[in-house]
């Protein structure tokens, strides 16, 4: 690599990162093996998507293009979606059903099992003793790139690592408590939204652990007057930076929206007001007050309950300034039809057309945008201090878990960044 | 020719006028006027093709009132932060699917060319609209338009209604 190319950004540190780690094709390349095939578990899909035996889903890890299936005996399983002939895809629709469990590679017809095994090759022995492979040649050997497997509450993961902890100890205790106070019952999908950003996947990672813009950014809830300054909040952080839960309690007693107004500082509450309040209403349905959950699991997924929404949004890295948002919605499978209408009145909130959440694909593209040609320059993350605490609260005025996730980030990438910028030198 | 196909063509030449009119407000960024173009008791809603097609629900869009369409136009003008961007429809001629005195359903493909300050359009949203008018009084009015989506992936952000 010449020195002209050479990404710079040894030199980060939690509250100040290099911009090169938003442009740099070299630093994308590293952290698909330190990060997503790396010590990570990565998110793959949720169970509820697999409740059959043939299921499978599409997905990613990192840029890698994976599937992950339920087996006739019930169990999950994942490969890498790529033909172990001549590396075709061998999985060509988003989701579905393979009733028969076998996978078939359109090329050559080469079979797969929901395992990933090969089962099955055209003409193995030839034809009247011409053509066919060599006896030497051992179905076993030619498997699909199986990836590690677990699940937590409803969520599946998957890693390549071999040697990593189990899913259990990646998440810790505190984002597993969270995880199961979402996942408290059977959730059933209600659809996906697909968005896709001209941004790296970091600027949403660090978006999504960012409580410093939600009411500056979001301007809905001062706009219609109902800043909620009443209520109690707290984001958690993971030991090693990774992960964070934003939790926003809704104000004690009266849960009406319109009782918030009066609440609100003034200079906060605005002109207009909302024709239709439906469009907000909460019902409680988990047995606290908690009325925004957002919780960021490194390195590519986010779990939410905003009012009555319930979502996960998957991060996809396909290129530095290209990033894929998948959301997936879901309810819990004992909902009534009423249930389900107010989830879909809720759900303008969020999601890529979002009353509270467009916005955040928009500052990722700002951001790619103004760091172009910034290699060398570096961010300043120092709100609310220079360190990473476990818990941080009231939030809003802070950025720690944001420093948390380049904590987490440098920890995994640093010595690449050293050996990139070590190269560069040379 | 029969009564019945007479009521037809009536209801297919107000149709498609309608549609015109629909795009050339929302693309003249007439925005304040898109809710008059709905009953009181409507359903707006934009819904991705991989979800209709899987019987799944989610909406990235969900309005199931007038005063739900006026709050999201609020929210544009003084709230949500986007790109700036100019939009351009193109809306085919309606297909009509059934008819019940007044009440007409009705279904129309459209694409949505999106121009940024970058000065370069692109096509942003491609799909069908799948309808239900009300032409009584005289007027033509939505029940309810269903933007069914092909185009699954949402460039940045969906801020203008389809
Ligand atoms: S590439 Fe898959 S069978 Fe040949
Ligand atoms: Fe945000």
């Amino acid at each position: 690599m010449s020195a002209e190319t050479m990404p710079v950004a040894a030199g980060s540190e939690p509250t100040a990162v290099d911009y090169a780690v938003y442009h740099s094709q070299a630093i994308f390349t590293a952290e698909q093996e330190n990060i997503f095939r790396g010590q990570t578990w990565c998110y793959l899909g949720l169970e509820a998507e697999l409740a059959n035996s043939g299921d499978f889903r599409s997905t990613h890890v990192g840029n890698t293009p994976v599937v992950v299936t339920r087996a006739t005996d019930g169990t999950i399983h994942a490969w890498v979606n790529r033909c172990a002939h001549k590396g075709a895809t061998v999985c060509r629709s988003l989701r579905g059903n393979q009733a028969d469990g076998a996978f078939v590679c359109v090329y050559h017809q080469w079979a797969y099992d929901a395992t990933g095994a090969l089962v099955g090759v055209p003409f193995r022995r030839g034809l009247k003793g011409v053509g066919g492979y060599s006896k030497k040649f051992n179905m076993a050997e030619h498997s699909l790139e199986r990836l590690r497997v677990e699940t937590f509450g409803g969520l599946v993961f998957g890693t390549f690592n071999p040697t990593i902890a189990p899913l259990d100890d990646f998440l810790g205790p505190v984002m597993r408590k969270y995880i199961q106070r979402v996942f408290q019952r059977p959730v059933k999908v209600l659809g996906y939204a697909r968005q896709f950003m001209a941004g790296n996947w970091k600027l949403y990672s660090e978006n999504s652990r960012d409580s410093y813009h939600g009411g500056l950014l979001h301007l809905f809830y001062p706009t219609f007057g109902i800043y909620r300054q009443s209520q109690e909040s707290a984001g958690l952080v993971s030991d090693e930076g990774y992960h964070t839960v934003f939790i926003v309690s809704k104000p004690k007693g009266d849960v009406h929206y319109g009782s918030f107004g009066d609440e609100a500082n003034r200079e906060m509450q605005g002109e207009a007001k909302l024709q239709d309040e439906r469009l907000l209403a909460f019902r409680p349905e988990i047995a606290d007050d908690v009325g925004l959950h957002i919780q960021s699991i490194f390195p590519s997924v986010v779990v939410q309950q905003i009012q009555n929404t319930l979502a996960t949004r998957q991060i996809v890295p396909h290129g530095t300034d290209r990033t894929e948002l998948v959301w997936t919605y879901f309810g819990y499978a004992d909902d009534d039809e009423e249930t389900t209408r107010h989830r879909l009145r809720n759900l303008n909130l969020v999601g890529p057309s979002g009353l509270i959440s467009m916005e955040d694909g928009e500052a990722v593209e700002l951001c790619q945008q103004g760091t172009i040609g910034a290699e060398g320059k570096r961010s300043f993350v120092e709100m609310g201090g220079d360190d990473v605490r476990p818990s941080y609260a009231p939030m809003g005025m802070d950025e720690n878990s944001v420093r948390g996730f380049w904590k987490g980030y440098l920890g995994l990438m640093g010595n690449a960044l050293a050996d990139l910028a070590g190269e560069g030198r040379a | 020719m029969s009564v019945a196909a007479e009521v037809a063509q009536v209801a297919q030449s107000a149709i498609d006028d309608f549609n015109a009119a629909y795009g050339l407000c929302l693309d003249d960024d007439r925005l304040e006027q898109w809710p008059n173009l709905f009953v009181d008791d409507c359903l707006y809603q934009v819904i991705a093709r991989e979800n209709v097609d899987n019987g799944l629900p989610a909406a990235v869009m969900y309005c199931d009132s007038k005063g739900m369409l006026a709050d999201r136009v609020v929210a544009l003008r003084k709230a949500n932060v986007f790109p700036e961007h100019f939009n351009r429809r193109l809306i085919g001629r309606a297909v009509i699917t059934g008819a019940e005195g007044d009440q007409v359903s009705a279904e129309a493909s459209y694409v949505v060319f999106q121009t940024r300050n970058d000065g370069e359009t692109r096509i942003y949203n491609a799909g069908k609209y799948v309808d239900r008018f009300d032409l009584s009084g005289g007027t033509v009015r939505l029940k309810s338009r269903t933007c069914i989506y092909d185009t699954l992936r949402i460039a940045t952000l969906l801020a203008t209604p389809i």
